[in-house]
């Protein structure tokens, strides 16, 4: 990539503004996803209570614990209530208590101070949440006592949110559908477009120029146009809300960027090439096969980022033409559905989000260059 | 897992197919139209011509079925569905139109499809042409870029659920996750749920967009200030022309011509909004756009087809007068070929 190095520029006030401002919209523009990176593997406690850019920093809250009812146990003379008020893996510390049938407020107490109270029994509340209640006297208490305490958690990050959805909101199942609907998706268009493309280029028919500038005006219409008829299409021949009918409806929706795309390339190979080969007696067939297609495998791969990218990425057709079944809901789909469902559970949000982006994420990082290109030679020619 | 097996049947069977269609259909053009050949091997009759007559047709085929299958034919379909009733069994004229305008919600999408078309092409093109400039002045620039850039990967629903994330709401009080009622409130002001305040929810949807396209802007923009030619504003400068004069009079008038191809290739992705305020708001608080609403007519009330069509042809108008514009530059770029 050339870049204009202006050596004036670069020591100037104005170069240094620049370069702020430059800095200031890739910031601008990373924040967003890199606020959901962080949130989804942020603890989904911490998550609630405190914006991702703390997550470095501990949180605090206020909790109420209930001790345990039950029998009490003998030992040594005395009766003990043993419990814990916060579970054992987690890593909540507490702070202080207070508060309930102990008396006091939030910060009365500290805890690892056995604490006597008026009833005569003792309590004796750990940082991590265990406790001891203890009587000399068997003890009068039928129901759990209700108290209160401040709690600290350092900050932590976990990989549990995304076992979760995996799991438990059936993302996993979500992704599996999108990479079945997505691949042959892909694959057809390109097979298809790519033979129409070479024609296109270079054979001779009647309404060469004619069929193709229809291809350019199909480049722009929109979905809308199709979907009412041929989801009615669909429910007559009896394809609706299955694989088949939209992989063909993706491969039929994709085809005219494809043949565009690809047209450009193929026609833009040199004249001699094909010429020559032709002299040598191959038919078009062969050309085609042995001698365009190795040529063509960039604008190929840039096709396919981009059917790949539209196809992981759409809705629309999704929801028209496949069920919200759990064995053909795709991720953006189920997307949708937690959106409605789980709307205030970030930690859902943010890890499914995640895994529905990380794969558009890697293609795109992994072959930008051919998606640029593709950018580059579907709308300005010859860029 | 067996659905991946299936997927990849598919493919295997989808791919054989067409390759089985392709290589069949050549091979029997061979041999149906094969040359008369005398005994002593001399070609008596050739029907080289015919074969390559015929053999464009087999190549374009499959391509031509699909494209009449799902967007030609479908097309004309819609446009014919928008006269009749939500049945789709009798002809009503002009009814659907006549409903549309009275309609409150239609005309709420209208009205949004217009701000969106002012705010969400030009506030593309202009930030991605200003980031193109910035990016080509500095060593990271590429870098930068691929910043910029990268919201083109993320589907419109992932990145609502991202901005959603931005725009979250908690009662005053407690402490706000949501990174813009945190900064308004570390500003002293009051947190607010920002996707139902009527108007303004309606740009921070359209911010979403903008957000996305900004990328496909730039890097179409940066391509073509790279064919600005380096003497014209190196003349420019020891003229003493300002870094800002060389901006708006020397770089704008040169890439004219792609700030168009970028500013009418959004503005059809603006025309076609769906996902977005399906997936923000459903079009609630006056956030209602057509796509959206056509396809609620789709489903609503066990589906509206006449209204369905309607709308879809109302998008459909509004594209016409860029598919011809685009038409008319392809036709322009085939006689330079």
């Amino acid at each position: 990539m050339m870049n204009r190095q202006i050596p004036i520029l670069k020591l100037s006030l104005g170069g240094l503004l620049s370069r702020s401002l430059l800095i200031f919209f890739v910031v601008l523009w990373t924040i967003p996803t890199f606020g959901l990176l962080v949130s989804s593997l942020r603890d989904k406690d911490q998550l609630r209570i405190s914006g991702w850019w703390m997550a470095l920093q501990t949180t605090t809250v206020q909790e109420q614990g209930r001790t345990v009812t039950g029998v009490a146990e003998e030992r040594d003379g005395l009766y003990v209530l043993e419990g814990r008020v916060i579970e054992e893996e987690d890593t909540k510390r507490i702070d202080t208590y207070g508060g309930g049938f102990l008396g006091g407020t939030l910060d009365s107490y500290v805890p690892d101070q056995p604490l006597v109270l008026e009833s005569g029994y003792t309590f004796e509340l750990n940082p991590d949440g265990s406790y001891l209640l203890t009587s000399t006297e068997p003890f009068e208490i039928t129901r759990g006592e209700r108290f209160f305490y401040v709690a600290t958690k350092p900050p932590r990050f976990t990989l549990e949110n995304y076992e979760r959805v995996l799991d438990g909101e059936r993302i996993g199942q979500a992704f599996i559908n999108t990479v079945t609907v997505t691949v042959p998706a892909t694959i057809i268009p390109i097979a298809i477009a790519s033979f129409a493309a070479y024609a296109f280029s270079w054979m001779e028919f009647p309404g060469r120029r004619f069929l193709f500038i229809i291809v350019v005006a199909l480049l722009v219409v929109p979905l809308q146009m199709s979907l009412i008829p041929l989801l009615r299409f669909y429910n007559d021949i009896g394809i609706a809300r299955t694989y088949p009918g939209i992989w063909l409806a993706h491969a039929g929706f994709g085809l005219p960027l494809a043949i565009y795309l690809l047209r450009n390339y193929i026609g833009g190979l040199p004249r001699e090439i094909i010429e020559s080969a032709k002299i040598d007696g191959a038919s078009h067939f062969q050309v085609f096969m042995r001698l365009v297609l190795p040529l063509s495998v960039p604008a190929l791969a840039s096709f396919a980022i981009f059917q790949f990218l539209w196809v992981w990425n759409d809705l629309l057709v999704a929801l028209v033409f496949l069920g919200k079944r759990p064995d053909q809901i795709v991720l953006t789909s189920a997307l949708r559905e937690l959106i409605g469902s789980r709307a205030e559970d970030w930690e859902i949000l943010t890890s499914s989000a995640f895994i529905s982006i990380a794969v558009p994420l890697l293609v795109f990082f992994s072959l930008q260059r051919y998606f640029v290109r593709g950018l580059l030679s579907g709308s300005v020619k010859g860029g | 897992m067996e659905q991946l097996l299936g997927a990849l049947v598919a493919i295997v069977l989808g791919v054989g197919a067409l390759l089985l269609y392709f290589f069949g259909s050549n091979w029997l053009l061979e041999i149906v139209a094969a040359d008369s050949v005398a005994p002593d091997g001399q070609i008596k009759i050739s029907r080289d011509r015919l074969r390559e007559s015929i053999r464009p047709w087999l190549f374009i085929a499959p391509a031509l079925i699909l494209l009449t299958v799902y967007l030609v034919y479908p097309a004309i379909q819609t446009v014919i569905a928008s006269f009749y009733d939500g049945s789709g069994r009798n002809f009503i004229g002009f009814s659907n139109y006549e409903w549309a305008l009275g309609d409150r919600e239609f005309r709420t999408a209208i009205g949004n499809n217009l701000v969106w078309l002012l705010f969400v092409p030009t506030l593309s093109t202009a930030l991605g042409l200003i980031i193109a400039v910035l990016a080509d002045t500095v060593r990271w620039g590429a870098i930068a870029k691929s910043f910029i850039f990268m919201p083109m990967a993320i589907s419109f629903v992932g990145a609502s659920i991202i901005w959603k994330f931005i725009y979250d709401f908690r009662p005053i009080g407690q402490e706000q996750i949501g990174i813009l009622n945190a900064f308004v409130v570390s500003l002293g002001g009051q947190p607010q749920t920002w996707l139902t305040v009527t108007t303004l929810n309606n740009f921070f949807l359209m911010i979403i967009l903008v957000w996305i396209q900004t990328g496909f802007a730039m890097v179409l923009m940066s391509a073509a200030l790279r064919g600005v030619p380096e003497e014209t504003m190196e003349a420019a400068r020891i003229d003493g022309a300002s870094e800002l004069q060389i901006f708006f009079q020397i770089m704008i008038p040169q890439v004219m011509g792609t700030i168009l191809v970028v500013w009418t290739t959004i503005t059809i992705t603006v025309l076609k909004v769906f996902d977005i305020v399906q997936a923000m708001t459903n079009g609630q608080w006056d956030t209602q756009v057509l796509a959206n609403l056509m396809y609620d007519w789709m489903f609503r009330g066990g589906g509206d087809f006449g209204r369905g069509s309607m709308i879809a042809t109302f998008i459909m108008i509004a594209v016409v007068p860029m598919m011809i514009w685009n038409i008319r530059r392809f036709q322009q770029e085939e006689a330079l070929r």
